[in-house]
This record gives C-alpha cells, sequence and structure tokens, in this order.
C-alpha cells in the first residue's frame, strides 16, 4: 500500500491502489490495477487454471492509453471496479474521449482515474468527461490541484456529469434566482 | 447582436479568474513553459517576433459600437494605439505586455468580449458571412446557429486537446462569402423539402501546406440534430486524426487517408448513438438564440432615394465609392457599407484607435450601433439609409476608410508575415504596399474589377494565398525572402461550386519584382480579356501560358523551375494562423 495521495470525488485521500507498471511485477496481495494487455490475457485463460489475476482476492483494476479502444470493456464492464486511463502528454485528448465512451456507451460506474501526465489546468475538463479520480503528477501541489474542480460554476455543453446541456435548464435556472 | 444573460457573463468572468490564476502561476515559476503554453494559446495569447500577440474573439464578425470602443481603449492602454483584424474576423494586438493579459480580458469581459479559443489545438471561433441577416442573396439567417455553435463549443470537455486546431464556418446566403469550402467544418444553412430549416455539412476542407477543398458529409442535417452531429465529427477526429506529425493532424488528412465513404461511415455509427439524446437542440433554445437577430426597427423607405441618386450623378468620386463599397440590402432603401481597411501605406487590416472610436460614432448614427468584420479584413455598417451614404461617404473619406476598392486589386487580403509573425519566410506587408502603389491609377483598378490578391508569409496561409485570384507565398529560398506566386485560385461557391485552388506559376521571385510580376500579369489579362471578362475568368479560358511568359523569359531552362525553392516550413507547433 503505498501513502501516494490522489483526488478522488472531490476530496485528497490515501491511494489505496497498487499500479502496475506494463511489464511490471504483480504483487501477491492488495489492490492492483494492471496494464490493458495483461487484464486481457488473464481473461482468455479458464478461470479454473492457475490465473494470478483471476484467482485474487484483492480487486483488480486496469488502466490503458487513451489511444487503446475501449470498446473491449463492453461485455465485462460491470465486473470492473476501477479503470484508470493514462494521459502520455497532458496535451494528448484521446483519453477525454475514451472516458466519455466508458461512462456513456458503456456506463462504467466504477473509479475512472486519470493517471500519467495529469496537472491541475486540465482537471475541471477531465471532470467533466467522467473521472472522478485523478492521480495528479507527482511533482506539482496536489492540494492547489484540488482547486480546479471549481473552475467554473455553468457550462454550456452536456457531458458525463452533467449529462443535461445547459440549454434545456437555462429556463429553469433563471426561474430559480 | 446577441447579448449574454448572467449565465454567459458568469462563464466569461470566470474565465478570466480562471486566466489571472495561471498566468500568476506562470510568472511564479510554478508552471512551465511547456505547461502554460496550450493554456495561454488556448486565450488567443502568442509568444511572438516584439511581443506576445493577443487575439480576441470576434464572435462571426460581429460588434457592437459599445464593444468596438472598449477595442479602442485596449490599443490605447495596452497596446501602441492599432489592431489588426485578421482573415477570420477577429482583431490581435500585437504588443500587449504577457503581466497585462489578465487585465485586458477583464476589461474585454465588461462588454461580453473574450479570447476564448481563439488559438490552440480546439475548435476556434465560427466565422460567417459578414452581411449574414441583411443580405439580399440571404436564403437562412446564419447567425444564431453561428452562436449556437459558439455556445456548444466554449470548453468543450472533449474536445479542448484535438490533434490541431478545428475551424468552422457557416454561410446563409447564395454566394458562400464565408469560406466554407475550406474550413475543417462547413455549414451551409438550406430548406429541406419540407421547408424547414437544415444544414449542408461538409468537412475536411482546410488550407495551410496541404489545400483541400472541402465534402458534402451532410447533404441536409435536420437543424435539430446539429450538436449531435457535431460532436459525432468531433469524436471521430479527436480519436483518429493523426497525432504523430503536426504537418498531417488537420481533419482534412483523416478524411483524406480513410476516404469520405469511411469517414461518413464512422461519424453515422457514432451519431446512432448520440442521435435524439439530450444535445439535441430544442425548437425553444432556437427561438431563444433567434430573438437576439431580428431585425433593427427599419423605416418603411422607397427604393429609390432622390438625394442618393443626385449625389450619384454630381460625384464621380461617390458614385465609384457606392460601386465598390455598398451592397445590395434585403430592406428596401437600406444598404450596407464596407469601410475599407486597404488605404496605399497602411497593413491591411490594421486600424488605429481613433478610426476605431470614429467607427463606433458612425455606427451609432447611421447603422443602429453594429459593425461587422469581414474576412477580407474590412469593416462594416450592415444598415445604412441610401439616404445617409452620401453623409457616411464624406465622414469615411475624413478617416482614411472610404477607400473605393472593395473586391479590386488593391483590395489585398494579408497576413501580418515576417514583420511580426515569427514563423514567417517572408514579409507580406511590404509586398501589398508595393502592389497598392504601383496600381494607384484608379480608372485602370476600375477597368480591370474584381481582382482578389492574397499574400501569406509562409506556408500556414493565414492569408489564403491558395484561393486568390493571385496567391502570393513568401518561401525561403537560401535563406532569401522569395515570393511564390499562384492564379486561378477562388474562394467563391457563387451557387454554382466554382471554388478553386491556384496554380503554382514557375520560380519564385525576388521581393523587389513583385511589383513588375503582378503588372506584367495583369497587363497579360487586359490583352487578352474578352469584353467584360474577368481575371480569373480569362485565367481559366487560357491557361497558365500566357501569363507564365510574360513573366518568365522564355530561355528560363527547365532547371530553373526545378530548382524553384521548395515551401519550407518551420517546424515549430505554434502556427499563427488568423
Ligand atoms: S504563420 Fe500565418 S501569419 Fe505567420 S507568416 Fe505564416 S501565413 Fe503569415
Amino acid at each position: 500500500m503505498s501513502n501516494f495521495k490522489i483526488i478522488r470525488d472531490g476530496e485528497l485521500v490515501d491511494d489505496d491502489w497498487t499500479l502496475v507498471p506494463t511489464d511490471g511485477d504483480v504483487p501477491a496481495t492488495g489492490k492492483i490495477i494492471v496494464p490493458l494487455k495483461l487484464w486481457l490475457s488473464a481473461r482468455l485463460l479458464p478461470s479454473d487454471s492457475l490465473n494470478a489475476l483471476t484467482a485474487r482476492q484483492a480487486p483488480v483494476g486496469v488502466w490503458l492509453d487513451g489511444s487503446d479502444d475501449v470498446s473491449v470493456f463492453a461485455d465485462s464492464i460491470a465486473t470492473i471496479p476501477l479503470i484508470a486511463i493514462n494521459f502520455p502528454k497532458f496535451t494528448d485528448g484521446r483519453g477525454y474521449s475514451a472516458a466519455t465512451l466508458l461512462r456513456s456507451r458503456y456506463s462504467f460506474k466504477g473509479e475512472l482515474r486519470a493517471i500519467g501526465d495529469v496537472l491541475r489546468d486540465q482537471l475541471f475538463y477531465l471532470q467533466r468527461v467522467g473521472f472522478n479520480a485523478f492521480a495528479v503528477r507527482a511533482d506539482k501541489d496536489i492540494a492547489d490541484a484540488l482547486n480546479a474542480l471549481k473552475d467554473f460554476s455553468e457550462t454550456y455543453q452536456a457531458s458525463t456529469i452533467d449529462p443535461i446541456p445547459l440549454f434545456r435548464r437555462r429556463t429553469a435556472l433563471f426561474a430559480e434566482v | 447582436m446577441y447579448k449574454y444573460d448572467a449565465i454567459d457573463q458568469k462563464i466569461v468572468d470566470e474565465r478570466v479568474a480562471q486566466f489571472r490564476g495561471q498566468t500568476e502561476r506562470f510568472l511564479a515559476g510554478q508552471l512551465s513553459e511547456e505547461e502554460f503554453r496550450p493554456l495561454r494559446l488556448q486565450n488567443g495569447l502568442y509568444v511572438q517576433k516584439h511581443a506576445p500577440m493577443l487575439r480576441v474573439a470576434i464572435p462571426y464578425g460581429q460588434l457592437s459600437s459599445k464593444q468596438v470602443r472598449m477595442l479602442a481603449h485596449i490599443a490605447r492602454k495596452y497596446d501602441r494605439g492599432y489592431g489588426h483584424f485578421t482573415t477570420r474576423q477577429n482583431i490581435q494586438y500585437n504588443w500587449p505586455e504577457l503581466k497585462n493579459v489578465p487585465d485586458i480580458l477583464a476589461d474585454l469581459a465588461t462588454v461580453e468580449m473574450h479570447a476564448i479559443q481563439t488559438s490552440g489545438n480546439c475548435i476556434r471561433n465560427t466565422t460567417s458571412d459578414q452581411f449574414a441577416g441583411v443580405a439580399h442573396d440571404e436564403l437562412i439567417d446564419p447567425r444564431p446557429y453561428a452562436e449556437l455553435i459558439r455556445q456548444w463549443s466554449t470548453f468543450h470537455p472533449e474536445f479542448a486537446y484535438l490533434p490541431r486546431k478545428f475551424k468552422i464556418a457557416i454561410n446563409g446566403a447564395t454566394e458562400d462569402r464565408a469560406g466554407t469550402l475550406f474550413h475543417d467544418i462547413g455549414i451551409h444553412t438550406v430548406k429541406d423539402d419540407s421547408g424547414e430549416v437544415a444544414f449542408r455539412i461538409l468537412v475536411g476542407g482546410g488550407l495551410g501546406r496541404t489545400p483541400i477543398l472541402g465534402h458534402v458529409i451532410h447533404e441536409s442535417l435536420p437543424k435539430q440534430h446539429l450538436f449531435t452531429y457535431l460532436d459525432a465529427i468531433l469524436r471521430v477526429y479527436n480519436r483518429f486524426g493523426r497525432r504523430d506529425n503536426m504537418y498531417k493532424a488537420r481533419i482534412k488528412i483523416l478524411v483524406k487517408e480513410l476516404g469520405l465513404e469511411k469517414f461518413r461511415a464512422e461519424v453515422e455509427a457514432e451519431w446512432a448513438h448520440l442521435k435524439d439524446g439530450p444535445s439535441t437542440l430544442t425548437q425553444a433554445e432556437i427561438d431563444r438564440v433567434a430573438e437576439h437577430f431580428v431585425d433593427p426597427a427599419y423605416e418603411s423607405l422607397p427604393a429609390v432615394d432622390a438625394d442618393f441618386e443626385h449625389h450619384l450623378l454630381e460625384s464621380k468620386a461617390f458614385a465609384r465609392w457606392v460601386e465598390r463599397n455598398v451592397f445590395g440590402h434585403k430592406k428596401s432603401g437600406y444598404a450596407a457599407v464596407t469601410l475599407s481597411l486597404k488605404k496605399t501605406g497602411v497593413a491591411p487590416g490594421d486600424a488605429t484607435d481613433t478610426q476605431l472610436d470614429a467607427v463606433a460614432d458612425l455606427a451609432d448614427t447611421f447603422s443602429f450601433g453594429e459593425i461587422r468584420v469581414s474576412h477580407e479584413q474590412n469593416l462594416i455598417l450592415a444598415d445604412v439609409k441610401k439616404h445617409d451614404l452620401f453623409a457616411v461617404w464624406q465622414r469615411a473619406k475624413n478617416l482614411g476608410f472610404a477607400t473605393p476598392n472593395i473586391g479590386l486589386l488593391t483590395d489585398i487580403i494579408s497576413c501580418p508575415g515576417g514583420d511580426f509573425c515569427s514563423l514567417a519566410n517572408a514579409k507580406s506587408i511590404p509586398i501589398a504596399e508595393a502592389i497598392q502603389r504601383r496600381f494607384d491609377d484608379l480608372d485602370y483598378l476600375f477597368d480591370i474589377g474584381d481582382l482578389a490578391i492574397n499574400i501569406s508569409g509562409c506556408m500556414n496561409a493565414c492569408g489564403h494565398h491558395h484561393v486568390g485570384h493571385i496567391g502570393i507565398l513568401g518561401v525561403d529560398k537560401h535563406g532569401a525572402e522569395f515570393y511564390q506566386v499562384t492564379i486561378g485560385g477562388n474562394q467563391g461557391f457563387n451557387g454554382k461550386n466554382d471554388a478553386a485552388l491556384g496554380k503554382v506559376i514557375g520560380p519564385s521571385f525576388a521581393q523587389d519584382e513583385m511589383a513588375d510580376v503582378v503588372e506584367k500579369l495583369i497587363k497579360t489579362y487586359v490583352s487578352l480579356r474578352h469584353q467584360d471578362e474577368l481575371f480569373l475568368d480569362t485565367a481559366k479560358r487560357v491557361g497558365l501560358d500566357p501569363f507564365k511568359a510574360s513573366v518568365y523569359d522564355r530561355n528560363v531552362d527547365k532547371d530553373a523551375a526545378k530548382n524553384a525553392a521548395k515551401p519550407s516550413g518551420h517546424a515549430e507547433a505554434e502556427v499563427a494562423n488568423v
């Protein structure tokens, strides 16, 4: 268990998951996030065979790059507790579409975590497309990053966290005032 | 025009606060240059040759007099007393200081303006016809839809980090005055078979180093599906557009590599999931926005105004100005006036703070307090009574705005080029000026008639040189500034889809040859034209050869052509595309 902090559901918490890097060793115990390739290969093995992943007691999450095809989760999405999307560079926007698809098309309900080059100034958009957890890059002040989640109090278009666009809410908003 | 409500205003105010924080963190060293770069770009802030350059959004080219006065104030207070209107209907300031930019944005926010997404790899300011809502040839006013697209695209969370910049243009008239064929997405507002508003959607057009005209991806999209269809296109592009090579990252390359049919199939598959979802536009929202674009309080006037007719006969200069700078209005007794920002000796598209204030006054007096910007870098008073045209002309003349050259050879479209832009291969402004000086005979200019010269300082094509009837492109030839010339480009759609990309005539020329070259090309046209034939038509009919013969010594051997400078770009992502 690491004492690394992440943001989850708007709060700073200790990270209770271990991220297994590509070709890294899988720890014997604890909650782990494995690379997509490993997750896929484990899934292909019959469950009664000696399968290190499926035999584990602790939950197994999976991480992938924004460029990976998220449709591979279509039939098993309900069984996955955590999906992490890696941003190799913060300017690579594919992870935003991957997250949107996971939440809207495949109805993923578990923790959706942004990992990699995750910085304060992208958190607001990341949150809108459906990420609820952020492993902010280690050299950055994560407490400061938390502030970005409140950068805007209103937004125009529909997104994962506000599925109803502003134009369908506008009249009601003014009625309240 | 569109007026913000409390929510629109809050969003822009919160953006100012956000950018202020980002700038402070950058200046305090908490954000690296690399981390700050996309943030400042998405606020229109470049680092240029002399100072940062700030590009302020003018959504689909519409301004109120109050906003124009604010633009003048900013030019005076934070810059050197002028601004530059761009080929995408925005305005740029060349000399602001980084630390002042949050204050500039705060000032802009007080008049419902901003610099949101005027640069960077995101959805840019949507452009439109400068005569939208008043044009005599309009089918459907595109402005409500342009505003809807502005709101949909503002801070769209999924599409803020696209492979490359993304430009949308929308046009609602017979003539395409928005260049929809060379945008990432071009939209025509049309009527479907049942008389309902619908959109013809084009995709994958663009200039730059790979100029391509857009393809029709949807012939008649019912209006309620606008957002979901755009979302589908953008999602396909965001997921599959190339990110390994910035020169191949625009959507036009994806469309080209997949082929239109395959690309359309991807979009349709994506759209099937989004169609009829919550982002489907409601008639109530269309009506809410359209209400901002109802006609001003026009008077009912006769089509003929005796005073106006009188001045036309009396003053040849006025008649000439009317011929070129006055555009037909849908409303009897009214006209749209273009104030030329193409006076010889002034950089195309530049306006001083004094001029801006004066334009605001003109608009208040004569045109319901509204001003538009054209992508040809001129300003428009859209609703002037014919009766007032003479007075407007006289005032415009005193202000240096009445050059009667709209659509003529001296109405040159030019990017800022090497004088300001750090990506330039060559200067643009001095070329424009040399050509304007050479053609100083108004009779000759009128005799030549419609002729578009477009100048870009490099392959990024901010001056849209590919669609100039004569296009001029700055190239680097052994470290010296040279210019490649194209002929036959055309931005027009004119209801008959005659948009075209210009063809290169041969090896490039030195800066001091350019005025001669243009003069020779024009002489060739004049000698070959049939009666009433425009340059473009003659060029189409006779082909390149006579033009080539006029500018190249016949002895130039084929090697010279081979040695022609290859347009070279810069391996720099921060393209100052306007
Ligand atoms: S980047 Fe654009 S503005 Fe700069 S020189 Fe090239 S074409 Fe002109």
